[in-house]
């Protein structure tokens, strides 16, 4: 039989998946509003003024959820001096040579940035999104300031999404990844080949 | 409202060219600062027209009333008590509204597809059918014009009387003006009045006396002849050289298909990294 290694417990799997589904939804209907090109999106959402009206509702979940998150993971997510030799050989992990790849914690170094990628961009996206929430805060703040957060808001997205899509394509690359925090479980060999401290760690072995 | 379907010179969020069969003449409206006694006619007139009453507000020690602009006050007079020379007090009454900017900030920052036209004659109107109440207008404006209704969050300013002038009327606002210092016509022609007024009030001792037709926003279709036009913010801060914000450039400008280009880059790096290098994939062996 195959043995497998407990990597998420429900709880984080839930967290998880709250914070997933609010970004993609507040990413459709925020990209909606962002380019001519997605403003079709906002049929997903009930049309124009929908659109609007529920964006930022997600963007709290989202914020709130991932708030929750970051609580959960932070204490795996800090750098140490073995991250830096992994970033070296950041062009073997994406050509495959992984058994030239120094030893991996939970976490490697390039999800580590994304955790902290994503850190930044969440609160930065809720205190823009905030400034520019119609009806009930825009109109509490001078339009200087609603110029500098639509901009900054639409940098903070599109870094976030970014990051996401290499988050996700990460987890469709990698596999046995998925798994992890659909059933919570990874198998004993994946564990042992990608992130082998954190696999002596739960083993013992 | 859109009767001129034939004549749209922009719209918003939009990619493509818009119908730009027809062109008619560019119009103006001409605001004579040196004529205006501040009677208010054009704001009651602006409110008949366009079936629009403001609250009754109170007086709150300045004769500006209503207050501000709004969604149901498209023009106020603003009143500015000014020194300009020691000694000499002047009384400038400005007759604020939207400017009908050649290069609509506004137009170039709304999101939603046809929301805001800027008609080939020059006029830019919403459509508030298809406003979705984002707010975007706000900081794409350097007026500091359009307002967005507490009431359906929808953005109000006013549209230059787009209807009455698809029909040939003149806008209410200078129908009803007893000084005759609002006048309306062809852009051509308004520049040439203001040329004769400006000329007069220099003989009068305006030696500074200039039309706004600001050039950072493409020029306007609403001008005004001031008698300081070296000092346009003696008139209730009028700005001296208003363009749409860099930041409101950059955002809707390159930023918008570069970061949307972006995306989808890294969503085709993904794959093409897939198919190529190919998954990592871990060998299960046998656990005893």
């Amino acid at each position: 039989m195959r043995t497998t290694i407990q990597r998420y417990t429900a709880r984080e799997r839930s967290n998880h998946w709250v914070v997933a589904i609010a970004f993609i939804l507040a990413g459709l209907s925020g990209l909606a509003l962002f380019h001519p090109a997605f403003f079709f999106l906002t049929n997903l959402f009930g049309g124009g003024p929908w659109d609007r009206i529920l964006h930022p509702f997600i963007g709290v979940v989202m914020f709130l959820s991932f708030v929750a998150l970051a609580a959960r993971f932070w204490r795996f997510n800090h750098f140490t001096p073995a991250d830096r030799q992994w970033m070296k050989h950041i062009g073997d992990e994406l050509c495959n040579r992984d058994e030239r790849l120094p030893e991996v914690g939970k976490y490697n170094a390039g999800q580590k940035y994304l955790f902290w990628t994503v850190v930044v961009t969440v609160p930065v996206l809720l205190l823009s999104g905030v400034v520019i929430w119609q009806p009930w805060f825009a109109p509490y703040f001078p339009i200087w300031l609603l110029r500098v957060a639509v901009v900054i808001h639409a940098l903070a997205a599109w870094i976030m999404i970014l990051g996401i899509i290499v988050h996700v394509y990460a987890a469709i690359w990698v596999k046995g990844t998925v798994r992890a925090m659909t059933r919570g479980t990874v198998s004993e060999a994946w564990a042992k080949h990608h992130h082998r401290a954190w696999y002596r760690e739960m083993t013992g072995k | 409202m859109a009767l001129q379907s034939l004549d749209i010179k922009a719209r918003s969020a939009t990619t493509t060219p818009p119908p730009r069969a027809r062109n008619p003449v560019h119009v103006a409206k001409l605001i004579d600062i040196s004529k205006c006694i501040g009677c208010k006619a054009c704001q009651v007139a602006c409110m008949e027209w366009n079936d629009l009453r403001d609250e009754v507000g109170t007086n709150v020690g300045i004769y500006d009333n209503p207050r501000d602009l709004s969604d149901q006050s498209w023009t106020v007079m603003r009143f500015s008590e000014v020194e300009v020379e020691q000694g000499r007090l002047e009384w400038l009454i400005r007759k604020d509204g939207c400017m009908h900017c050649d290069d609509p900030g506004c137009l170039k920052a709304c999101p939603s597809p046809g929301a805001i036209v800027q008609y080939a004659n020059g006029i830019v109107d919403f459509h508030e059918e298809h406003c979705i109440g984002c707010g975007y207008c706000l900081t794409g404006c350097p007026f500091n014009i359009p307002r967005i209704s507490k009431k359906d969050s929808k953005a109000y300013k006013c549209t230059l009387c787009s209807d009455r002038v698809a029909v040939g009327l003149e806008p209410a606002c200078i129908k009803t003006c007893p000084t005759g210092a609002l006048v309306f016509g062809s852009k051509e022609d308004m520049i040439h009045h203001a040329e004769g007024r400006i000329a007069d009030l220099k003989e009068r001792g305006y030696a500074n006396a200039a039309l706004y037709n600001p050039r950072g926003v493409g020029g306007t279709h609403v001008m005004y002849v001031l008698q300081h036009g070296d000092q346009p913010e003696l008139y209730a801060n009028l700005p001296k050289d208003p363009h749409i914000s860099p930041l409101v450039s950059l955002w809707k400008g390159v930023t918008k298909p570069l970061m949307s280009l972006g995306i989808g880059l890294a969503v085709f790096a993904g794959f093409f990294h897939f198919v190529t290098v190919g998954p990592k994939e871990v060998e299960e062996e046998e656990t005893d």
